[in-house]
């Protein structure tokens, strides 16, 4: 069959431009057909409306210790540093790699654009959630020498899984596989002891 | 098209049913030629069996597997629970289970001793390139299949472990973070990620690891099986076209797998019914504890057969970065100072390396860790290609080559063995310079597999019967 055809003598090349031709259109079709698939990789309609801003009370909350409460699935931390542990935070900007927040990756909301990246200095508001991979670090507010951490360690978050190291203010030291400070979520106060994370004045 | 062919009316009542089949589909002609004609060199050794054993691992994953679904509920809230009554009220379900995750476990040891044996023998070199192209997918296929398995029990260590892995993905400059959004199906590894995991563990990869196992024994069985010495055994044929170092397969391999098949059957059995943990390597303590997505535990690791990649991962920090930069700088000079080549790839390669190098400065380290994990892996692909020494087996190479061989085996379980710890400055230098070594080890290959002096490779295979 195949022999006849070719001995039949030259291909009518108009047929090869329609071949080309239908089998383009066909890969356009294939292509649009794999749009919808594709698409439903993306978080559905409920998981989009599961962001909604989250109050937190945070009148219990004692000097020296973390609070957690979840947005997005995420933790976010709120931390009530002590006098001491904020008067230590600018001896460390020698040591960080983005100590002034000035990096784009997690824009800083401006109301926390400042030396102890907080609204209220006593009250850190961060997401705890590791800039390299997602980790959640794991608290070290202890002093001095210990375990994976530096002789003059000054407190602050170490996380376990690439030893990425972050101060009091949520700032990842030199030298560690996180680029990025911990990013402060969006929040403001509703009164002097209810935080609502999630939406700011802005918004 | 084959003619019909008519078989005498006396014949037995097995000898018809097969002609009828045979002229409907080519039941004899598939059998003589995947196993009874196919001619295998007959100087197999020990190295040659893990080929047969992956196939034996593969049917077993896929059995248990299809029982494990049976009782397993991907849903973020049922699917350690499910785990668990599988292991405590399914009659039997702890053996099915264990299998599973032994099998895992197993599946990568024979597949890291199939891939040493091809590296050995040079079983990748003209003209097996595409049977080391098929299994190096299917090594591909194995890992995300492995990967994605191990959200399903939605312990800790999943949860953690495809937290970190996902993630890696949003390194990627610009698509980075949607593409990570599009593969966890939401902000956060949650139920969307499990159940598409699950589609994926059970439908999608097996399905495209068994269309490439095809596709590794088609192209094994075109161009025949290479052997210790190297010998391509087609060049001696006797008078009826059969190579004279060939053995068909079966019965001679076909027999010999079995045994090894019973060998194997033992460890693995022991594995299962007495150490179906392994001492927290085969399945981690963590993973004990459902998944919390507030509390990363303390420390977190991948599980064995990923961690020489993880640690080639872990080892890229800002400053190595500027060690790779160097590397990169040094090659480039070598490339345009050493090798002779037409001005405009001179051009070309001081322009490629300018630009890797700027990005190199502008792109975090956090990305080019990602690079050196997949890389790492990648750069496997191109063994065919790297590997310019004038013999294939290792038994004619000079002895040097031998001991480098050996410290690239000692290497990888040294960085295997960083990536289970937790991380330290020593362990991290030491882990840095098994990354270097490990990419130098394929990059250099082009230049150091021809240098030394290679040994008189004979016409017939090294045999002694017995």
């Amino acid at each position: 069959m195949s022999e006849t055809l070719a001995a039949s003598g030259p291909n009518d090349p108009s047929k090869r431009t329609w071949l080309i031709a239908s089998g383009c259109a066909g890969a356009v079709g294939g292509i649009a057909a794999a749009v919808p698939f594709v698409s439903s990789f993306q978080p559905s309609e409920r998981a989009r409306a599961a962001g909604a801003a989250v109050e937190a009370d945070i009148s219990a909350l004692k000097p020296g210790e973390k609070m957690t409460v979840e947005w997005r699935g995420k933790p976010v931390w709120i931390v009530r540093r002590t006098p001491e542990q904020l008067a230590e935070l600018p001896n460390l900007n020698a040591q960080l790699a983005d100590p002034k927040s000035e990096r784009k990756a997690y824009p800083m909301p401006g109301y926390a654009l400042n030396e102890v990246r907080s609204i209220k200095p006593e009250y850190l508001v961060v997401v705890g959630i590791c800039t390299h991979l997602g980790c959640s670090p794991s608290d070290r507010f202890k002093t001095g020498p210990q375990p994976s951490l530096p002789d003059d360690w000054q407190g602050g978050f170490f996380c376990p899984c690439h030893g990425s190291t972050f101060d009091l203010a949520g700032r990842v030291f030199k030298n560690k596989p996180a680029p990025d400070n911990l990013e402060v979520p969006p929040h403001m106060y509703l009164s002097d002891t209810k935080l609502l994370i999630g939406e700011d004045k802005k918004a | 098209m084959a003619t019909f062919h008519e078989i005498s009316p006396n014949a037995s009542a097995g000898a018809k049913t097969l002609n009828w089949i045979d002229n409907r589909f080519p039941l004899s002609k598939l059998f003589k030629e995947h196993m009874s004609e196919y001619y295998a060199p007959k100087n197999f050794n020990f190295w040659y069996i893990f080929g047969s054993l992956s196939l034996l691992v593969l049917v077993i994953q896929i059995v248990t597997g299809i029982f494990l679904v049976m009782h397993y509920k991907p849903d973020a809230a049922l699917a350690f629970g499910s785990v668990e009554y599988i292991m405590r009220d399914v009659p039997w379900g702890w053996l099915i289970r264990y299998m599973h995750s032994t099998g895992a476990s197993a599946f990568f040891v024979v597949v890291y001793l199939h891939m040493f044996r091809g590296l050995m023998y040079g079983s990748y070199r003209k003209p097996r390139e595409l049977i080391w192209l098929f299994g190096c997918g299917i090594f591909l296929a194995l890992m995300a299949e492995a990967f994605m398995g191990y959200l399903l029990p939605w312990g800790q260590m999943s949860y953690w472990g495809a937290q970190v892995i996902v993630n890696l993905f949003s390194a990627i400059p610009l698509i980075g973070p949607d593409l990570a959004l599009l593969i966890r199906g939401d902000f956060v590894v949650g139920d969307a990620t499990l159940n598409r995991f699950f589609s994926f563990h059970v439908i999608a990869v097996p399905l495209v690891l068994l269309g490439l196992v095809v596709a590794h024994i088609i192209a094994l069985h075109e161009v025949g099986s290479n052997n210790p010495d190297g010998i391509e055994i087609k060049a001696n044929k006797d008078a009826n076209g059969i190579p004279l170092d060939g053995i068909p397969f079966h019965p001679y391999y076909s027999v010999h797998d079995v045994f090894a098949v019973s060998m194997f059957l033992f460890v693995f059995s022991a594995i299962v019914f007495f150490a179906p943990e392994m001492g927290g390597y085969f399945l981690e303590y963590n993973n004990f504890i459902p998944a919390d997505s507030f509390q990363t535990p303390l420390h977190i690791a991948p599980v064995w057969y990923f961690t020489p990649f993880y640690t080639l991962l872990r080892a890229v920090t800002s400053e190595m970065m500027y060690v790779l930069i160097a590397c990169v700088l040094a090659g480039a000079v070598l490339a345009v100072a050493k090798i002779r080549m037409p001005r405009l790839f001179k051009g070309a390669i001081v322009v490629g390396a300018l630009v890797v190098m700027a990005m190199m400065m502008a792109i975090d380290a956090k990305f080019w860790g990602v690079v050196a994990m997949g890389g790492g892996v990648v750069i496997l692909f191109f063994l065919p290609w790297l590997d310019n020494s004038p013999v294939k087996s290792i038994r004619y190479r000079p002895n040097w080559h031998k001991a480098l061989y050996a410290v690239f085996v000692i290497n990888f379980f040294v960085i295997g063995y960083l990536g289970t710890q937790p991380v330290s400055v020593i362990a991290g230098r030491v882990s840095q310079f098994g990354t270097l070594f490990y990419f130098g080890f394929f990059i250099l290959m082009p230049w150091w597999s021809r240098l030394g002096t290679f040994k008189e490779v004979p016409n017939r295979v090294n045999y002694t019967a017995h």
